[in-house]
């Protein structure tokens, strides 16, 4: 009961949130919220720009790739050399190069992939000032790109698709700051903790041991970590811990903070295209994948683990190896579900321990490209390449050039659809191949067979989609996996971002065809069928024989390989 | 007489180029199977992505056969070749149908020598193929006419059968819109000059000819981008099997190359890749086939997509001429009185209109038609007096414009009935023209004469509304009577008092708003409005320049026929997009079929194969299994020529109820029917004893 209530509650939520935060992005983003100016000018005016001055794609990409190029070397030498830098009141030592760069890759495309425990390895400066940091530009960036390719859209015979400084300045200011701000107040009322002073240590006298407390400015990191799909948490436990995720209210305020964004993306793109209806459209294609997958998994969390059932060991209360009391085993299949479907992946439980069909869940979740809802910005952007590539298949099947909001889908949309839903399973496949090929890449499971294989192939999966969730057990932090998974994460968000640019510059160019009745119509049902056969079939049809190697054979055999 | 080579024999043109074929024609079906192994050539097949990985395959699967001879592996080869066949032989079959209407036209560009003028006004015999553009030429009865050419001088009959298939002759004249000819055609009677418009290799049948040819056939912009899609479909499985290979590995087990070869051609889109070029070329042959030849297949295409019909109100919508539909007898006359002096009237009128007068009246009153006598005069109409009638005696009977016959009745002493006018007015705002008739000083009433919209036009407009196309029709009526024309068609809007410089306008204004427009024309001020159109269907007989600047020309000149058009354009994208999805959908069997089979031997414990529970369709063995999904990817293909070639069924409806259609037959048909397939190929290979 409990858990059809969070449901409820959530979906009530969610669905304001939808509405309203929706329709105000879509303000911030068209210009009409000014009650920040004071910042903004300034800003505008240090980096040469202003609101007048629209980029074309072309410039629109240049920009972002080298905001995210500096973004990549500043975290970078921040990790590098935080030894140096003060706020380090645990006396870490400096970062690595190989795990730096796995981490500020990791950090700037929004997966929050962690081949590192943060209370073991970064400053509390590095936390706040390198890691935080992305935490907030990732998501503006992924935002903005989804912006930018919903003007494509919006608008008719236009070179340009808006600028990009602008808008990440507008949605870092009016958008994640204050959300993230009232949040990490809810946190840190709720229990998380938010302090400077660093460790504490006591005398475990029960055990007879010297327990070193770690400590830090968790609570605000949360928020963000959350509201931006990040994922990266403080501590190596992530939301599992009481640190992070004090109660049952914070874990479902951590859901409902990192669904809220990618689903109300829907609506601004609807009202910006003018036609909320469209939106709608692809809300409800979300929200059934969404749907689906939270109760497959949930039902899998359900049961007990085919392993441990083997040895006639059964739960009353479903599978809760690894995870929290607190909060149960549906409630965090739905968490799980939630934080793998956006690209947050932020866990409050070891989703090793999931079952197989239940990692299957959480695994395949990722696979789909991130769409149900995806990542902030990266969700949308990613389900309208989807749309376009159904939109095509349906047009044809009508009898008519295939159009998507009036705006012709052509040999030139076709091709940059195709490319950027290319890049990821082609990447997935092809680094796990290596991975699993190489002495280096097979020494990272902690299992054998199926499951190392699931280990590998989901850690591999996660970073291609700009994740960050762990399956566990795949021991990340070797030069192999540090770089192969940096590639990964790079591929993953820059491969995509910019033939999804270039859609939007290539459909801006374009006039409208006025609708009729004769028009495919991609507002309905059938539509919503359509984008989720598309998402289905090439998500399925691509790693179909990789999860039969993995979860499906577990599942199947029902033995233990560990 | 200049003919030097056989002309061609009627019977062998007898319906024009359009001469329909079976479609499994046995000639056709012959040569086909020759082509399907000449385009074995790889340099031909690397044009098909898609069939060119199949063909590398099978060189894959056949090497393996050498090495490691197994009826299995060759089984797998020669279906792998097979496959590779069917998609040359669909393509063939295709090209035949098209080569054997091409042969058909050949045979009239016969070699033929010209009568070119020389400047001085002589004549001289030279070979046609010798003629440049510019060139003089006469042409008297029986001559055969060289080349395209447009007539600067005389009038004549031409038996255009070869080209429209339409045996009765027509008249071209020098100036106006019925000057072009074309070579080939030939002159029944009198003597033309014609100015040759087109060299050898560039007239109109040469271009008739390559066109059906599919000779330099370039692909539509759908095509290509389908094309891409396919290319994209096709790249990711490559990854997708390789990676099979380490990942097989990981879990133990050895990938056989022969099976992951298999089931990379099982999972690309080989069903559109193999039909696409087909489609593409069975759309263009059914065009043909309408009598319309269209310049390019972008054209087509284009056609599926207008938005925005102008079509010309005579001819299209409405029969060529008025008809009398009424009589409104005034100033006490009966009705039947009208109707004998209107018939009186019209008696010796061989207009059109006349001659509907005198079936008018004798369909409603049965009045006979009667004999023209000694003492009755014709007078005909001209552009001063506005009427006509006869003279019977002294005795003199007129009909005509209305405030012309009344000026002369009044002239002559009589006067207007005074509910004359309101009958005329009300017959003008209804869109009908009045003919006042008059008999003597005596007005007897009005002739109604109505503009006849053609049967069925409404109800085709009903469909084009339902597939969110727009009628526009264009007509040089004033407004009033346009309006009322356009509401009995059920058109959707109407251009009236129609200058080229209005079409033109609003052909652009739709174009600014998006839209795609076709239009129908044949004179020469028509030709920048066919040109700026998206889709400009040219009527045979009309001008040289109104041809050229369209992109279609109709053999038959039948505007009506672009409405037919938008169909087989849009049946054309129909067809691929529905067999894209089937092929697509496809791929969920033959998954069941082959990964069950390719890792059957994994993580083996205590004989409990965990994977088999994937053979859903509990197929015999690992290897019929793979074998069955490949004979039934190679069979589907065979299975599709027919509806490649005919197309999809198209019924104009709302894209909604299109699409759903289309979704279930295609897509969750295209899941369900490779699982029944591949099951009964396997029982079969079973009871064949190969397994």
């Amino acid at each position: 009961m409990g858990f059809f209530l969070t449901i409820l509650t959530l979906v009530v939520a969610l669905g304001f949130t939808w509405r309203y935060l929706g329709s105000y992005m879509a303000a911030v983003f068209d210009g009409r919220v000014h009650f920040l100016g004071f910042i903004e000018r300034p800003i505008y005016r240090m980096l040469g720009t202003s609101p007048e001055q629209e980029q074309t794609w072309k410039r629109y990409a240049g920009a972002l790739i080298i905001f995210s190029a500096v973004s990549i070397a500043f975290t970078y030498v921040i990790l590098r050399i935080q030894g140096s830098l003060p706020l380090n009141p645990q006396n870490q030592g400096n970062v690595g190069s190989a795990l730096s760069f796995n981490t500020s890759v990791s950090f700037v495309t929004n997966t929050n992939w962690q081949n590192y425990g943060g209370e073991t390895t970064m400053s509390y400066f590095s936390q706040i000032g390198a890691l935080t940091v992305q935490q907030f530009v990732s998501p503006a960036v992924g935002i903005a790109v989804a912006i930018a390719m919903v003007r494509g859209f919006a608008r008719r015979n236009s070179a340009t698709i808006g600028n990009f400084w602008v808008d990440i300045t507008r949605c870092l200011f009016y958008i994640l700051l204050p959300i993230a701000f009232i949040a990490g107040i809810i946190f840190v009322g709720d229990g998380a903790v938010q302090t400077l002073a660093g460790t504490i240590t006591f005398h475990d006298a029960l055990n007879g041991v010297i327990q070193t407390i770690p400590r830090g400015p968790i609570g605000f990191m949360e928020a963000i970590k959350q509201l931006g799909t990040n994922g990266g948490g403080f501590l190596d436990q992530n939301s599992a811990t009481p640190f992070e995720n004090p109660t049952g209210l914070t874990n479902f305020l951590s859901i409902f903070l990192l669904l809220c964004i990618p689903f109300a993306l829907t609506y601004t793109f609807g009202k910006m295209v003018g036609s909320v209806r469209h939106g709608a459209t692809l809300l409800a294609a979300m929200v059934i994948l969404f749907g689906v997958w939270v109760g497959f998994t949930a039902n899998a969390e359900h049961q007990n683990n085919p392993a441990v059932a083997a040895a006639h060991v059964y739960s009353p209360v479903g599978n809760m190896e690894g995870k929290e009391v607190r909060f149960g085993d549906t409630t965090t299949a739905l968490f799980g579900v939630s934080s793998t479907m956006t690209s947050t992946g932020s866990a409050d439980a070891s989703y090793d321990s999931f079952t197989p069909i239940g990692g299957l869940g959480l695994m395949s979740g990722m696979m789909l490209g991130e769409i149900a809802p995806g990542g902030t910005g990266s969700g949308l952007y990613t389900m309208l390449v989807y749309a376009i590539i159904a939109v095509f298949i349906g047009g044809l099947m009508i009898g008519r050039t295939p159009e998507y909001l009036g705006k012709k889908i052509q040999a030139r949309e076709i091709k940059l659809a195709g490319l950027a839903a290319l890049v990821m399973p082609i990447t997935v496949l092809i680094v796990t191949a290596v991975a699993v090929s190489l002495a280096v890449g097979r020494a990272g499971p902690e299992n054998l067979g199926p499951h190392g294989f699931s280990e590998i192939l989901y850690g591999l999966t996660s970073q291609g989609n700009n994740n960050g969730s762990a399956f566990g057990g795949l021991t990340g932090n070797t030069p192999f996996y540090n770089i192969i998974g940096g590639i990964d994460m790079l591929l993953g968000r820059f491969a995509i971002m910019i033939p999804v640019l270039a859609i939007g510059g290539s459909l801006a160019a374009k006039n409208v065809v006025p609708e009729s009745l004769g028009t495919f119509r991609t507002d309905n049902g059938m539509f919503v069928g359509l984008v989720i056969g598309v998402i289905l079939i090439i998500g399925g049809l691509t790693f179909f024989p990789a999860i039969s190697l993995g979860p499906i054979v577990e599942q199947l055999s029902h033995l233990r390989f560990f | 007489m200049s003919t030097v080579i056989t002309e061609p024999t009627h019977e062998a043109l007898r319906g024009g180029v359009a001469k329909a074929r079976g479609l499994f024609d046995r000639e056709i079906l012959r040569q086909a199977i020759r082509d399907s192994f000449r385009k074995m050539d790889p340099r031909v097949q690397i044009k098909n992505p898609v069939m060119f990985i199949v063909l590398v395959g099978s060189v894959i699967t056949f090497i393996e056969a050498i090495a490691h001879p197994g009826i299995f592996t060759w089984s797998i080869t020669v279906w792998l070749v097979l496959t590779v066949l069917f998609a040359n032989f669909a393509e063939a079959m295709a090209e035949g149908r098209g080569k054997a209407q091409a042969d058909t036209l050949r045979k009239m560009r016969s070699e033929t020598e010209a009568r070119r003028l020389r400047p001085d006004g002589t004549e001289e015999l030279v070979a046609a193929a010798l003629l440049i553009m510019g060139d003089l030429v006469v042409c008297e009865a029986n001559d055969v006419i060289p080349s395209d050419g447009e007539i600067i001088e005389g009038i004549a009959s031409v038996d255009e059968s070869a080209i429209t298939g339409e045996s009765a002759p027509v008249i071209r004249e020098s100036g106006g819109d019925r000057s072009a000819v074309t070579g080939g055609t030939k002159v029944l009677s009198d003597r033309i000059v014609v100015r040759i418009t087109a060299e050898r290799g560039h007239t109109f049948i040469d271009r008739m000819i390559s066109l059906v040819e599919g000779a330099n056939r370039q692909k539509t912009p759908n095509e290509i981008a389908l094309t891409i899609l396919l290319a994209v479909l096709t790249i990711v499985f490559i990854p997708v099997v390789v990676t099979l290979v380490p990942f097989g590995n990981f879990a133990g087990a050895s990938v056989s190359v022969v099976i992951l070869v298999s089931l990379l051609v099982c999972l690309i889109p080989t069903t559109i890749g193999a039909l696409l070029s087909a489609i593409g070329i069975a759309g263009m042959d059914r065009l043909v086939q309408r009598n319309v030849l269209a310049m390019s297949g972008r054209a087509v295409e284009a056609a599926g997509d207008v938005q925005v019909l102008l079509l010309d109100k005579t001819g299209t919508i409405t029969l060529g001429n008025r008809m009398a539909a009424n009589f409104f007898p005034v100033g006490g006359h009966s009705e039947q009185d009208l109707a004998d002096v209107a018939q009186l009237a019209s008696l010796a009128d061989e207009t059109p209109e006349g001659r509907s007068v005198v079936v008018l009246a004798k369909e409603q009153f049965g009045i006979r038609e009667r004999q023209l006598g000694t003492d009755h005069v014709f007078v005909p109409f001209t552009a001063i007096t506005r009427m006509s009638g006869l003279d019977i005696g002294t005795r003199q009977i007129r009909k005509g414009a209305a405030d012309s016959v009344k000026r002369w009745v009044v002239e002559s002493g009589g006067t207007a009935p005074a509910d004359l006018d309101a009958i005329v007015e009300r017959t003008s705002r209804a869109g009908s023209t009045p003919l006042v008739v008059a008999d003597g000083t005596d007005i007897l009433g009005v002739i109604e004469l109505k503009d006849v919209v053609k049967q069925g036009i409404r109800e085709k407009f009903a469909e084009m509304r339902l597939m969110g196309i727009r009628t526009v029709m264009i007509t040089g009526d004033n407004p009033l009577t346009a309006a009322a024309i356009a509401q009995e068609a059920g058109v959707d809007d109407f251009l009236a008092e129609a200058t080229p410089e209005a079409k033109m306008a609003l052909i652009k204004k739709e174009q600014e708003g998006g839209r795609l427009v076709a239009m129908t024309g044949d004179g020469t001020n028509d030709a920048p409005a066919l040109a700026q159109a998206d889709v400009g269907v040219a009527m045979n007989t009309g001008t040289t320049a109104a041809k050229e600047a369209g992109n279609m020309v109709d053999l038959d000149s039948n505007p009506t026929k672009l409405i037919d058009i938008v169909e087989i354009g849009k049946q054309l994208l129909i067809t691929r997009g529905s067999l894209t999805t089937f092929s697509i959908a496809n791929d969920v069997a033959k998954y069941f079929a082959i990964i069950p089979a390719l890792f059957a031997g994994t993580y083996v414990l205590r004989h409990n194969r965990p994977l088999e529970a994937l053979n859903i369709m509990h197929l015999h063995s690992a290897q019929s299994a793979v074998l069955s999904a490949v004979i039934f990817n190679a069979l589907v293909i065979i299975a599709l020529i027919p509806l490649a070639l005919r197309g999809v069924k198209f019924r104009p409806t709302g894209s909604a109820s299109i699409l759903r259609r289309n979704v279930w037959i295609y897509g969750v048909g295209g899941v369900i029917v490779p699982f029944i397939f591949i099951k009964l190929i396997d029982l079969i290979l079973v009871a064949l004893h190969a397994y």
